[in-house]
């Protein structure tokens, strides 16, 4: 096993980071096993075959899901830039510049975090230990 | 600048990171409540009530013919609790100093912590959260004066639990003395008391300042409903050439969606 998700030397980096490395590395794996299983969805003709590879790729949905909102939780201007994006109706490329120019505006002087109300907070939320 | 108005206050970036690495240093252990409810958040500042799905009835209609309800929400609650800190001890931080005194922090943070778990588990009847030992149809029983009946009451309660159908695994917020005597107590042969209460939960124990006794409550998730609004956050009062007053803040609701998931053990 390798340790590709790091690109600067493991020991250097802060724990939070390797977690959230290592979670971007999950993210990636899942987004690569939804696409994968679309195509074998598109070929394939056996029925039960079929019913197999549709529920994987639901599992696969719900860990990328998870993985993401885990990601956004830990970056508050993440969060904020994905909140003006995700699940709104339009057009997706101008709700992205909207959102970015929004989130980004201010955060020069708070250490690259947005304005909004999570950038300030100590970041706590249920890391004081949710142990479900 | 949000409603925090941290860029107000003469606190330097080095300065801001003590304060809130300080905070939640303090904070995390003695947040009991939210490492044994279901946390949902933070949804922000703007964010004002809980939808409780009910309805409740109106007396009278803008037509005669037409019926009609009023939704029901519980409204968020805020908590502030202040400290002060002093400008010369900041300035020294930013100098190198590390025994900066952070005293009246350190309290406000306990407060605030003990006020939470204080809502959660007994109730806050001013905002209209019902405790989990409140709420419980269960009759309280009592834990004991020896640390070595504790393992009969808690597996009393857990019993109590599956009796009703409500599965686990369960988890246990213990008050401040009832932690101490758990964690000082090894039983015959040796076994620590801690690890023989976990085993019979087959879940976590937890330091529940604000706590008396005990509440024992399933862990399998949907029971307990913990609504956040601003999360524990930092914010700027005002300051003078000596002091910068300052608080933790943060909003929440509580409902609890399954009164019979929890058993309380008095102490």
């Amino acid at each position: 096993m390798g340790f590709d998700q790091y690109h600067e030397p493991p020991q250097e980096l802060p724990a939070e980071t390797r977690t959230f490395a290592r979670l971007c590395a999950s993210l990636t794996e899942e987004a690569e096993a939804i696409g994968w299983y679309e195509q074998r969805l598109a070929v394939e003709t056996d029925t039960e075959a079929l019913a197999i590879m549709r529920d994987a790729q639901g599992e696969e949905f719900k860990h990328f899901s998870m993985d993401l909102e885990f990601l956004l939780r830990r970056t508050p201007l993440w969060r904020e830039i994905a909140q003006g994006i995700l699940f709104q109706p339009g057009d997706i490329v101008e709700h992205g510049e909207e959102s970015e120019a929004e989130a980004t505006e201010g955060s020069e002087h708070e250490e690259g975090h947005s304005a909004g109300d999570s950038s300030d907070s100590l970041g706590i939320g249920d890391d004081a230990g949710s142990v479900r | 600048m949000n409603h925090l108005l941290r860029p107000l206050a003469p606190i330097t970036d080095a300065g801001w990171k003590l304060l809130d690495s300080e905070a939640k240093q303090r904070l995390t252990p003695a947040l009991a409540a939210r490492r044994l409810i279901d946390f949902s958040g933070p949804h922000g500042w703007e964010h004002s009530a809980t939808n409780l799905g009910r309805t409740a009835a109106l007396a009278a209609s803008p037509h005669k013919d037409v019926a009609a309800v009023k939704r029901r929400v519980l409204a968020l609650s805020e908590l502030r609790a202040d400290f002060t800190v002093s400008v010369q001890e900041l300035r020294d931080h930013d100098r190198g100093a590390v025994d900066v005194d952070l005293q009246s922090l350190d309290d406000a943070a306990h407060r605030i912590a003990v006020a939470e778990n204080v809502a959660v588990f007994d109730g806050w009847s001013e905002a209209e959260i019902t405790g989990i030992a409140a709420a419980s149809p269960h009759k309280a029983k009592p834990l004991g004066e020896d640390a070595e009946s504790y393992p009969r009451a808690v597996a009393g309660a857990v019993e109590l639990l599956l009796r009703g159908g409500v599965g686990g695994p369960y988890g246990m917020a213990l008050g401040r003395e009832q932690y101490r005597r758990v964690a000082e107590t090894a039983e015959h042969g040796g076994c620590l008391l801690l690890d023989h209460l976990r085993k019979i939960l087959d879940g976590p124990i937890v330091w529940a300042p604000g706590v008396d006794g005990a509440v024992v409550l399933s862990q399998r998730g949907g029971d307990f409903l913990y609504d956040s609004g601003l999360d524990l956050s930092i914010g700027y009062e005002r300051h003078d050439a000596e002091t910068v007053h300052l608080y933790i803040e943060e909003s929440f609701s509580f409902v609890v969606a399954t009164p019979d998931a929890a058993v309380a053990l008095t102490a």
